[in-house]
């Protein structure tokens, strides 16, 4: 029954493709999705089921991650409240027709940005808020080390309609090694079916991997191998079409980081309006008219990092704090030996 | 002319506002997929696919194409549909002819079986076997061989495989019994209607079965080997069994959610067709002096399956639109490989989900068919 509401639920997705899009018309400088946002009064945005420090809920329905710390800057910036953010949890097979068909505006799902998705689909990726890659997790018993020591014949178990399933084939395949691919369409099934026996190993993106393993009835038995057999920039995506709007969720994103960049946080804010550095000063709408150009007031930025903190709190409080990977790796600043890199906001 | 124009005129407006709603459709997806920067076609399908499946009936590999991919789902779900409904009609009767017996426990029981395996949803059902009870089957390294040769396990249930030699001779001879088989019955009824006389024809026709077959073995050359499942390490605690034919859960499971889901209805059907035989029927029949066999043979069951079989139809399109819940346990049916994977990996949404609801239609559309033509050689035929 579940399945057949799901595939109503597309069908009439689809129509809503039909019928929606002709209605959207651009004018310069105005964002269709931006005033439809402001008269709705909340952020449309779509987040994975449940994937600890990204986009998970808690028991009351709170939602937290570094996933929803974007959605949650978008809405700040545009209607000055973090909280003003309705989340759509969907599966990965769903995730980008929920976009194109506008059932929400910003999808920031541990989406991988690659060339198909990006200039294929419809869909326009704004940034990178978490490097990745793809690992495998196997029991520790197993004394396998690496992933050098697949044999014919193993099992996995990993997620639909992901990178991850082509990765895998390109790495089986490459190594002459046969598999069996065990795809689920949720994680939680992955979880439990790996947890089971049913796989002997389970494979997607490591932070993926970390978060996941939380899950599985004794974690401890389990360890993640060394190696990261793919690139996998994640980031938040938005419809093509409407250039206004990617630019406040691309902007959005690159403040916080930025903030982290100048050591502006949510406590120091409001005093770094008189701060020396005229780039911490553009940072905290103290100075320039950096808003103006995308329909915003002024204090948009200082809202962001005030509601929702820079780029570091947010990776501290979701990430770091919670063990799932507590060091950053790649996602430290470009100023502290990683590459998180943004473009400068003047 | 006012004759003609009340006559055509709604239905030429009926036939205009068809296509005024398809073209407006069909133009306004054109347009805002142009806008949106998405193209549509079908090339794709000849594109390399390039990611796995894992149970496939044909050769596949990532280097095949979307348009094999989707056969290989095609095939699996063709595959769980047909066993399914195989199972579920001999479940069914069973349980159909249970539930109208003189004995109390027997009757009670297949009443119970229906209610209980009808009432509750079939995507549970199908978790249960798969999350539940699959479950609890034991690793491969201490899974102990049923039959001897067969081992099931929570990767899967692994049989032997049949290694053929000469196997078109086997099939020949197999041929050549069922032509035989409908050469006596045709002549055991014209004997019977001549000279009224009786042939035991299922008697000979099992023989037949056995003996021709039996004879490709010691003339024609044919023989049958046995590959047995042999148990591999993969490393310290992971084992696998190699050699044979390995049977995934997740088919197995959908096989017996499915199939024990609609047999309850299958059962409904022959409990009503049964019943739908008026008492007269069996009383008259006994009065002439046939058997308890003949009479269920002869009189009630040609009358009770013109009631079955139309509804028992509707059961099996049901359960091959069904199947489509395979995608919830990770079985690669039509619904995961193409609407799902390639769906994702090409983003053509509008074309591969008109693809996937044509080819259901078409699936169902077939089995109504066939169950049409059945239900037309079974009816009445007024003489």
């Amino acid at each position: 029954m579940f399945k057949i509401i799901k595939q109503l639920t597309s069908l009439v997705a689809m129509f809503a493709v039909l019928f929606a899009f002709s209605t959207e018309t651009m004018a310069a400088k105005k964002s269709k999705t931006l005033e439809n946002t402001k008269k709705r009064g909340f952020v449309r945005c779509g987040v994975s089921q449940g994937l600890p420090g990204f986009s998970n809920a808690d028991e009351s329905g709170n939602w937290t991650g570094i996933d929803v710390d974007v959605c949650r800057a978008v809405a700040a910036a545009t209607l000055g409240d973090a909280t003003k953010v309705k989340f759509t949890p969907l599966s990965a097979k769903e995730r980008f027709t929920a976009l194109t068909s506008g059932e929400i505006d910003i999808l920031s799902r541990n989406t991988t940005w690659t060339l198909s998705r990006d200039a294929d689909i419809g869909l326009t990726f704004v940034g990178v808020n978490f490097y990745d890659g793809q690992g495998f997790m196997v029991r520790k018993g197993s004394g396998i080390k690496s992933t050098s020591e697949f044999k014919n014949g193993t099992s996995v178990c990993t997620n639909l309609g992901t990178t991850t399933e082509l990765n895998m084939r390109d790495f089986f395949d490459s190594r002459g090694i046969s598999y069996e691919p065990v795809v689920f369409e949720k994680a939680d099934e992955v979880v439990a079916a790996y947890d089971a026996g049913r796989c002997d190993t389970y494979t997607t993106d490591k932070s993926g991997l970390a978060a996941q393993r939380t899950k599985l009835s004794a974690p401890d038995d389990h360890v993640v191998l060394p190696e990261t057999i793919s690139k996998e920039p994640l980031g938040p995506v938005v419809r093509q079409g409407d250039s206004v709007w990617e630019d406040i969720v691309r902007w959005s994103l690159n403040t916080m980081i930025e903030a982290e960049e100048y050591g502006v946080n949510s406590s120091n804010a409001d005093m770094m309006k008189t701060s020396n550095n005229p780039a911490i000063k553009r940072l905290v709408g103290a100075e320039g008219e950096l808003g103006a150009a995308f329909g915003l007031d002024n204090d948009w930025n200082l809202r962001i990092i005030k509601q929702v903190g820079n780029y570091g709190e947010s990776y501290k409080r979701n990430i770091a704090d919670t063990g799932i990977l507590p060091d950053r790796g790649p996602n430290e600043l470009w100023t502290k030996g990683g590459i998180l890199y943004v473009p400068p906001a003047r | 002319m006012n004759n003609i124009l009340k006559k055509f005129l709604p239905q030429i407006l009926a036939i205009l506002f068809v296509v005024l709603i398809f073209g407006f459709l069909t133009i306004n997806a054109q347009t805002n997929m142009d806008n949106r920067g998405i193209d549509f076609g079908f090339g794709f399908l000849s594109q390399e696919s390039s990611f796995d499946v894992q149970f496939s009936l044909i050769e596949y590999s990532g280097s095949d194409s979307y348009a094999r991919a989707f056969l290989v789902g095609l095939l699996n779900t063709l595959l769980v549909s047909f066993i399914s409904i195989i199972f579920c009609t001999i479940l069914g009767v069973i349980i159909g002819v249970a539930r109208l017996s003189s004995n109390y426990l027997i009757k009670n029981s297949a009443a119970w079986y229906v209610e209980f395996f009808r009432n509750i949803p079939l995507l549970l059902q199908i978790f249960f076997w798969y999350y539940a009870a699959l479950r609890a089957l034991p690793l491969p390294e201490k899974a102990d061989a049923w039959f001897g040769v067969t081992y099931m396990t929570v990767k899967g249930y692994y049989i032997p495989a049949m290694v053929w030699e000469n196997l078109n001779v086997f099939l020949y001879c197999g041929l050549a019994a069922i032509i035989s088989i409908i050469v006596l019955r045709n002549y055991a009824n014209n004997l019977r209607d001549t000279k009224g006389k009786q042939v035991p024809v299922l008697l000979y026709s099992i023989a037949l079965l056995i003996v021709l077959p039996l004879l490709s073995f010691l003339f024609g050359g044919v023989s049958l080997e046995f590959e047995l499942p042999q148990l591999k390490k993969l490393s310290k605690i992971s084992y696998i069994y190699e050699g044979g034919i390995s049977l995934p859960p997740e088919l197995i499971a959908l096989v017996l959610a499915l199939s024990l889901y609609t047999s309850t209805f299958v059962a409904e059907c022959v409990r009503a067709g049964i019943e739908g035989v008026s008492k007269g029927q069996k009383e008259a029949a006994a009065s002439v002096g046939l058997t308890p066999n003949q009479v269920l043979k002869l009189v009630i069951m040609p009358q009770a399956l013109r009631i079955i079989i139309p509804p028992t139809t509707n059961q099996y399109l049901n359960l091959t639109k069904n199947s489509s819940l395979a995608a919830a346990i990770a079985y690669p049916d039509l619904v995961l490989v193409f609407a799902g994977t390639a769906l994702m990996q090409t983003g053509k949404a509008i074309e591969i989900v008109s693809i996937t609801m044509l080819t259901y239609l078409t699936i169902s559309l077939t089995i109504a068919a066939i169950m049409n033509w059945y239900n037309k050689k079974i009816e009445i035929k007024e003489k």
